[in-house]
């Protein structure tokens, strides 16, 4: 993302609406920049902010007459009142942070928008993650931090070396030279993201191991790490995942429950 | 995606408490269709979701391509400064889906989201619904609604550089918008004006609900939670 250094009138309202803290104001030319390395191009600050179409000349004279007596103008924060933020052409390998970071842009490998794909929400039509088996969504940067994938890999070569067969149609694994090593593009490993999913599924019987491989890395990385696990229910509705990880010390109080009201509603051709 | 899993409450704190009162004003209900499988119809589908919401007193809903109730403004003239037109509008969203997408419905009573659900059991749409709230209310919604669980997904909370998060308020906000949009400091800019006295909490909420592209922010669990911040209540 960029500043338009002409339309911009150094308001300040971008700043704290950026969620990776990648704009400030340069008191050299008195203008807002980014810091390119630590924009994500998630566009939260082009798209989710109103706009005025103001004249900056205009703008800029009223803000230098309210400054010089000390008048403070107490504006709606979410407003960037000369329309100054203007996305910039991505190419290779930047163009990796939009494709992460902007959940209005679906993945190529996915088809879906977002960071990962459907896990269990539509698990009553694809019996993706079967009864006995674990899923995993361990998601890297959430909330607010960011990731590179210096450090998802760092993750990734740690479970590939437990045996785990990474989600063919996830977006990290698309990325991947050597799945079963977790290695990820070099090009790409200094890039940064707002949030990346990495996805596996094992046995039932390998979470606590799993869990374990997970915090344990987690404690080298330089970022956040959100775990979900999931499961498949049994024919009475009941699920062997609560008492599992309440055993191994882990909150299971919050989660996404698949009603198990979608079905096969296309005719298939035999 | 897993834009509602990871909503942070007392529950999920590093050092957690036996107290903590349940979180009982934040219910997500969401609808997605699988590719060839079940998305004939799905612009009809989706429609009939998000108007079964409509009848339930949501607080928020939401397409994941297009936005919720509460949408940025493109071309604003300098007295919304002064007078700003800050009303939902839930009929744009049920006019402005296309196609795939995630809808989402976001209830901040047990009673309406229970009420939402029975009316999709009877809807039989087709498409997988999920909730996502704490689990036990999930499954007392089921067991009111005669319906079955298919399937569970957990939040087990954050690992690794938690001091990279900020306070417990900021937190509680900023994780309702899951795909980080809604940014942690703009939440905390908004927290400050708030206990100046500068913005109500409806407005700020408001502002932080624009952001959130997928439309899950629950405007009514932030306004009790910046209310509750204005006084410094724990």
């Amino acid at each position: 993302m960029q500043i338009d250094q002409y339309r911009c009138v150094a308001c300040g309202n971008c700043i704290p609406v950026c969620p990776m803290g990648a704009i400030y104001i340069d008191p050299a030319v008195g203008r807002a920049q980014v810091n390119q390395d630590e924009c994500v191009e998630c566009y939260a600050c082009f798209r989710g902010m109103s706009k005025e179409r103001l004249f900056p000349p205009m703008v800029r004279a009223i803000r230098r007459v309210a400054k010089a007596f000390r008048f403070r103008f107490d504006p709606e924060p979410d407003i960037c009142p000369t329309d100054a933020i203007v996305p910039q052409d991505l190419t290779w390998p930047r163009i990796v942070r939009r494709a992460f970071s902007d959940p209005q842009v679906p993945h190529e490998s996915t088809g879906i928008h977002g960071r990962g794909t459907a896990e269990v929400k539509t698990n009553d039509v694809t019996n993706r993650v079967k009864e006995g088996e674990a899923g995993f969504v361990i998601e890297f940067g959430r909330p607010g931090v960011g990731a590179r994938f210096g450090d998802i890999q760092q993750m990734t070569q740690r479970l590939a070396a437990f045996g785990v067969e990474f989600e063919k149609n996830n977006p990290v694994t698309s990325l991947m030279t050597e799945p079963d090593r977790g290695l990820i593009r070099e090009d790409i490993l200094n890039e940064k993201v707002l949030s990346a999913i990495v996805e596996i599924k094992t046995g039932l019987d390998q979470v606590p191991a799993i869990l374990h491989i997970i915090r344990s890395v987690s404690r080298e990385l330089d970022t956040v790490v959100a775990v979900g696990v999931s499961s498949r229910c049994d024919a009475a509705g009941n699920e062997p995942l609560a008492a599992l990880l309440e055993r191994e010390g882990y909150p299971a109080y919050r989660g996404k429950t698949n009603l198990g009201l979608g079905r096969v509603t296309r005719q298939v051709a035999v | 995606m897993t834009n509602t899993l990871h909503r942070w409450s007392e529950h999920y704190a590093v050092e957690r408490r036996s107290d903590v009162p349940p979180v009982a004003d934040d219910y997500v209900v969401f609808a997605m269709a699988s590719r060839n499988l079940n998305d004939d119809a799905l612009v009809d589908k989706y429609r009939t979701f998000a108007r079964l919401a409509l009848r339930h007193d949501p607080v928020n809903v939401g397409d994941a391509t297009k936005g919720g109730i509460y949408r940025p403004q493109p071309r604003l003239n300098p007295l919304a400064h002064w007078r700003r037109d800050n009303r939902p509008d839930p009929e744009r969203v049920v006019n402005d889906v296309e196609g795939h997408t995630t809808m989402a419905a976001v209830f901040s009573t047990f009673e309406d989201m229970e009420a939402f659900v029975k009316d999709l059991r009877d809807a039989d749409l087709g498409v997988s619904i999920n909730i996502s709230a704490p689990m036990d209310a999930a499954r007392r919604c089921c067991q009111g609604a005669g319906i079955r669980r298919h399937s569970v997904e957990y939040s087990l909370g954050f690992q690794g550089r938690v001091e990279r998060l900020p306070d417990r308020a900021v937190l509680e906000i900023g994780t309702m918008c899951g795909h980080g949009m809604v940014s942690h400091s703009l939440v905390k800019k908004l927290l400050d004006w708030v206990k100046e006295g500068r913005r109500s909490p409806r407005e700020a909420t408001t502002y932080l609900a624009r952001f959130c592209i997928c439309g899950v922010f629950n405007s009514a669990r932030a306004e009790t939670l910046f209310d509750k911040a204005r006084t410094g209540t724990p």
